[in-house]
């Protein structure tokens, strides 16, 4: 709050706002000393559709409000006249990056309130498949951070191989961005002949990939001059805002649903989340780089760990007559950008009494960024937004 | 996770307690109670991380539940704590105080299903929905078919063609 930026330090602040005793700024907006900004809806730098509101003096913000509200479709209400299977082509909707964690979220507690035990088969392939899309999320996000500095080269060839994953959940699902494979009882098929030697293929390239852009962005003078020290998250916010994913673990908080509350087939993977301490936006960003790499090795023992055949799906009753019965239950998932959990109620009807998504968005977006902004340059806006990966959608279902 | 509960037993007055899986716990407590239970639960019980709060309606009880998520990273267990308010000039006791994201759930809840929360910073801005002028539409008896219906009604000049009719009309038309 009261933290002056780095930029400032030693310069002349009397025309900035003072600090008031309660430690927040004292912002007299009729004063007129004091510029209103609009960073968004159509914004490069705005990650999805929302815009925030900047007050700003000279070029520092002193008060940041999100506004969101751009895409909202209902989906929460909508699950309500809708059977629960006709939920899942809406519900992946709700996070265009990231649809599987919805189908998976979803279908694990229909499963868990209608008591029905998932085939081993289905479990690797929804472990493979939960992978892959954390796999394409990060190929996007992660050279995406050198964009909003103004280095397009990374995400020019993370688009190329995150097209490549595409082709793979193409051949594996029959969509590229929504799949719908996730469904109650287990996944829709098995991998087709030849998917491995594929995917291994993609995987060495991503190897590339990490290397190169190591060298690239990470190593880049101005990329790090954009990004060290910048959009620092204390670890005392991190409970206090609900911190989660990536965005905790670069504040020294070893959090990730995959180990703290195993699920799926991951008790069985060997792989040790990444953190750190710095806590700014290159931290960040360097921690999802190496949750990339994690990523990829995941891929590779899933590929040599699971069987190549066997029952892919339990026997469930007729999904279109199928009534859930009454309870209610919370499941969550390791999302690239958190915890990602479905809260559903159900009456005992064939129909969801209440459906409703936590996405990391909601507060990192939200409640985190308008404190996070305070004090922040003009020009570090975008970069600390997309450092916090956020997804609008998400926010307002 | 029975330990936990039997020692808010001693100090609250739980209605339901249910078991849905190792690590999570529902429980049913009075509105009166609710923040106070949360907060103990954040500072006594290592319930820091707070994971969602969000509103059932039982339309047919006349009855709202919150139902607010918490979740101890250290035990790695999650409790939810539900409460039931009136659904008529629904009201609950604002808990912003105790984590910093509540307050947007707050707001959303009034937005969405008109229950207030007193002393809540910004409850009142429209936080999704912008000049609203129906009844908050999470609402059970929010009908959203004849929203839509008398809402979004059909645009002039256009007009609705049998594809196979107008296929055969543009290709083979002397046919």
């Amino acid at each position: 709050m009261s933290k002056q930026h780095w930029l400032n330090i030693g310069y002349d602040r009397s025309k900035y706002p003072e600090t008031g005793g309660d430690g927040n700024l004292i912002v007299d907006k009729e004063s007129q000393k004091f510029v209103k900004v609009w960073q968004g809806p159509n914004h490069p730098g705005v990650t999805g559709n929302m815009s925030v509101e900047l007050t700003i003096s000279g070029d520092e913000i002193v008060e940041a409000k999100t506004h969101v509200g751009y895409l909202h479709r209902g989906f929460e209400k909508l699950f309500e006249r809708r059977k629960f299977i006709q939920v899942f082509p809406t519900c992946i909707r709700m996070c265009v990056a990231e649809p599987d964690y919805n189908e998976y979220n979803l279908a694990a507690s229909i499963e868990e309130l209608g008591g029905i035990e998932v085939p081993e088969v289905a479990q690797w392939l929804r472990t493979l498949v939960l992978e892959m899309a954390r796999l394409q999320t990060l190929l996007r996000v992660v050279p995406g951070q050198g964009g909003t500095t103004g280095l397009g080269i990374g995400v020019q060839w993370g688009v190329y191989l995150r097209d490549l994953i595409l082709d793979r959940f193409e051949e594996l699902t029959g969509g590229r961005v929504y799949h719908m494979y996730i469904i109650p009882g287990g996944v829709r098929g098995l991998l087709p002949a030849g998917f491995k030697k594929r995917m291994l293929d993609n995987l060495s390239k991503i190897d590339e990939f990490v290397q190169n852009i190591d060298n690239v962005m990470y190593s880049n003078a101005v990329f790090k001059k954009r990004t060290v020290g910048i959009g620092y998250i204390d670890p005392a916010w991190v409970n206090s805002f609900g911190i989660v994913g990536p965005n905790a673990r670069a504040a020294g908080f070893k959090r990730d649903v995959r180990k703290d509350y195993p699920y799926l087939k991951y008790p069985e993977l060997d792989f040790d989340p990444y953190t750190a301490t710095e806590s700014d936006i290159y931290t960040r960003s360097r921690v999802r780089w190496h949750d990339l790499q994690i990523t990829v090795d995941l891929i590779r023992q899933i590929l040599d760990k699971m069987p190549d055949d066997g029952q892919i799906r339990a026997e469930t009753p007729n999904v279109l007559h199928w009534k859930i019965p009454k309870g209610e239950t919370y499941v969550r998932a390791e999302s690239s950008r958190g915890e990602y959990g479905f809260y559903v109620v159900s009456d005992g009807t064939e129909y969801p009494r209440r459906i409703n998504l936590r996405g990391p968005s909601y507060t990192h977006a939200v409640s985190l960024l308008e404190h996070l902004l305070i004090g922040a340059n003009i020009a570090d806006v975008a970069n600390i937004m997309v450092s916090l990966q956020t997804c609008p959608p998400e926010i307002e279902r | 996770m029975k330990k936990i509960i039997e020692n808010l037993g001693y100090k609250f007055i739980l209605y339901e307690v249910e078991y849905q899986r190792k690590n999570l716990t529902f429980v049913t407590v009075d509105k009166e109670n609710t923040v106070q239970l949360l907060a103990y639960l954040r500072d006594y019980e290592g319930f820091k991380h707070f994971v969602l709060m969000t509103a059932v309606d039982w339309i047919e009880d006349g009855l709202f539940q919150i139902t607010y998520i918490l979740n101890n990273p250290k035990k790695k267990i999650d409790l939810a704590i539900r409460t039931k308010i009136l659904r008529e000039k629904a009201k609950m006791t604002t808990a912003h105080h105790l984590w910093n994201q509540v307050a947007t759930y707050q707001r959303e809840l009034k937005e969405m299903f008109g229950i207030d929360f007193p002393g809540s910073p910004r409850v009142n801005e429209s936080f999704i929905l912008e000049g609203w002028d129906n009844i908050p539409p999470m609402r059970r008896d929010f009908d959203t078919k004849k929203y839509a219906e008398e809402t979004y009604f059909p645009r002039l000049g256009r007009g609705t063609n049998d594809p196979s009719e107008y296929m055969k009309q543009k290709l083979y038309p002397n046919e």
